[in-house]
């Protein structure tokens, strides 16, 4: 008995071995896919239906197979579809959230990456603690500065006003990108800021001739953190703006809840898209780099 | 004229006080080794020389103008780092010529520059590479060119050769002494390694625990060495200390002390008879290379005393063999050409070169 399993041991082991890395494969990628599927069928649901006619998807239902194709539900969330009266279609919302995003994302980074700078490379006393103070804005809930800030946008006359939601965003914004560039410029040698103190270089030219050149793959990470969780932002765009003002992610909102016509399936599919194409464009261009932004450490 | 002074300086941390009243000058055009152990604040010392720490006390004068509160860049001083802290996204030539642009030299002046020192050092064709494409070596060049390319009127280097293999050591060691000898400027070159020290300083200051325990010239540390510590960390293998006694034979000063199998062993002194006191203790410090094998030409001779110690350890190096001798509650080690090594076990007569001893008080530890 003994001997027979010695002889036979390291066969059946082999055979076994292999076939449950098999199994274990069939395993990882069915539940792979299966989470893959999750979600891509939605969005795979809403890209047919804004090419297919609403009469076609009033007969055969929200979940089926194209039987037309145009592209008039997309000129018509584009350029004049109904939203609260107003037939303009998205493009005035696309370009308040472009508006919006843009000039948020890039301040918010340069001050970020100037005040991780700062506080990575120029510390003072307390700067820690500021340093600190800072991190807690990451873990403030928006909805605690919707107060304040409804104050603040009053008192500068900013209210229901692009600019206005550029500020709120730059400033909230700016606990993220400050906690983003300090980790990053913490890997920075000091030797090299010495070196160019000694070189005759100030606080204004290491930053633009030796830090910034060191910074693209955070710069990166935090731009694409910026863009997209600006343009997605929601709370402050439906709570601060109204009518023309509105960013697109509460212009898609206020196109659902037009009420009096039958909902137009093609065209909110359509403005739906319209709404997701920038962050989903960005993530595309820079992806690669922001998921090798994150991994990145130090600097030799 | 000196090109640096610095008088009285300290540096405190908090409660913790790292330099204690720190007295250094450089005549111009000298090369100043400032060596001790890790934590002895000799690279917080440095630091405070580039400007690159705050001064808590004293003085520190560069020619004779007081710097203490003059900026980095406006004290006329270069500085080579031990990470060398090239900047990593520029050129060579752009790490050499960043300097220069920071403050606003001509352009044909700055072209110029950079051809000589990549002359001098002969890194021309490495002047579009990025650090990160150099090697170590190379890299420690062309630190060494960023430094260069200024016409400071002191040179600051910070350990630049411990990131360097030892062969590679070697050879930019041999560099540096050849660099500093035709640029002849004044240097400050802060070590950890007592060989650099010795090999390249004129002067060298001996640290610490935050102050300087010797400031004098290579042989004279080596061979007159201020107190323990001093003896001990200059030169390699360390020097020998034997707690020993003082006496007299025949009218001339003597040290005795218990040597291998519970023996007296008593070794006469060159110095000057009546110095001290019978009875007195002392600590005897012998460089290893001042034993040797006892032969019949030795009897007799000057200055030799003899003693007999069995052989523990041998370790031979190719150029010499190191063995370690037992002498009582002691092992001491000594330094021996090849052909007069000594074997394993062997009861050893060893002759020893009194006249290079040195004595210490073992409660100041200074020499006497």
């Amino acid at each position: 008995m003994a001997d027979l399993a010695l002889t036979d041991t390291h066969d059946r082991d082999a055979v076994s071995a292999s076939r449950r890395q098999l199994i274990t494969r069939i395993a990882i990628y069915g539940i792979l896919s299966l989470f893959a599927l999750v979600y891509i069928v939605p969005l795979t649901v809403v890209v047919m239906n804004s090419f297919r006619d609403q009469p076609e998807i009033a007969r055969n239902g929200l979940i089926a197979f194209p039987q037309s194709f145009g592209i008039d539900a997309w000129w018509s969330a584009w350029d004049s579809y109904c939203i609260g009266g107003n037939c303009e279609g998205m493009k005035r919302y696309f370009f308040n959230s472009l508006w919006m995003t843009v000039p948020a994302t890039i301040i918010s980074t340069m001050l970020g990456a100037l005040n991780g700078y700062v506080l990575s490379k120029w510390r003072f006393k307390g700067s820690e603690i500021l340093f600190t103070c800072m991190l807690l804005g990451v873990f403030m809930p928006g909805q605690i500065s919707l107060m304040p800030w409804a104050f603040i946008l009053g008192k500068l006359g900013l209210s229901n006003s692009v600019v206005g939601l550029v500020l709120v965003h730059c400033v909230q914004g700016l606990s993220f990108t400050t906690l983003f560039c300090r980790n990053y410029y913490i890997s920075v040698p000091d030797d090299l800021i010495k070196a160019a103190r000694i070189d005759g270089a100030g606080f204004w030219r290491i930053f633009r001739k030796i830090i910034l050149p060191l910074s693209p793959p955070i710069l990166i990470v935090t731009v694409i953190w910026q863009f997209t969780g600006i343009w997605n932002e929601y709370l402050f765009g439906v709570v601060f703006t109204s009518g023309t003002q509105q960013p697109i992610t509460a212009a898609l909102v206020a196109l659902t809840a037009g009420g009096t016509t039958a909902s137009a399936y093609d065209v909110m599919s359509a403005a739906v898209l319209i709404g997701a194409l920038p962050p989903l464009l960005v993530y595309f261009v820079g992806g690669k780099y922001f998921v090798r932004g994150l991994t990145q450490g130090a600097i030799k | 004229m000196s090109a640096l002074t610095i008088r009285n300086l300290r540096k405190s941390f908090g409660f913790v006080e790292v330099l204690k009243g720190i007295n250094l000058e450089a005549r111009a055009g000298e090369f100043i080794a400032l060596v001790g152990p890790s934590g002895c604040g000799k690279s917080t010392l440095l630091a405070m020389i580039a400007g690159l720490e705050t001064v808590t006390a004293g003085e520190i004068y560069i020619g004779d103008r007081l710097v203490n509160s003059v900026a980095p860049k406006d004290r006329d001083i270069a500085m080579v780092f031990q990470s060398y802290a090239l900047y990593p996204t520029m050129t060579v030539r752009q790490n050499m010529l960043f300097g220069m642009e920071s403050r606003g030299v001509p352009k044909s002046q700055q072209v110029e520059a950079i051809a000589r020192v990549s002359a001098l050092l002969q890194i021309g064709a490495l002047l579009d590479r990025k650090p990160g494409q150099l090697s170590g070596g190379q890299r420690q060049r062309v630190a060494m060119g960023r430094a260069l390319v200024r016409d400071p009127k002191l040179f600051l280097f910070d350990e630049p050769l411990s990131n360097l293999d030892a062969k590679l050591r070697v050879d930019m060691r041999t560099e540096i002494k050849k660099l500093h000898h035709r640029v002849g400027k004044t240097t400050v070159y802060v070590t950890h390694d007592q060989v650099e020290a010795m090999t390249l300083a004129s002067r060298i200051a001996v640290m610490h625990q935050g102050e300087v325990q010797q400031f004098d010239e290579p042989q004279t540390i080596y061979d007159r060495p201020a107190n323990i510590f001093v003896a001990g960390f200059m030169g390699s293998p360390a020097m020998n200390f034997i707690p020993a006694e003082m006496t007299t034979v025949d009218g001339v000063d003597a040290v005795s002390f218990v040597g291998a199998g519970g023996k007296l062993v008593i070794l006469k002194l060159q110095q000057p008879s009546g110095m001290f006191e019978k009875g007195r203790k002392v600590i005897l410090g012998i460089r290893p290379e001042h034993l040797s094998r006892h032969n019949a030409e030795m009897r007799g001779k000057e200055g030799l005393a003899t003693l007999v110690a069995p052989v523990e350890v041998v370790e031979p190096t190719g150029a010499e063999t190191m063995a370690v001798l037992r002498l009582g509650e002691l092992e001491v080690v000594g330094r021996f050409t090849p052909d007069e090594a000594p074997v394993m076990g062997e009861e050893m007569v060893v002759s020893v070169d009194m006249t290079k001893a040195c004595l210490f008080d073992p409660t100041t530890q200074r020499l006497l």
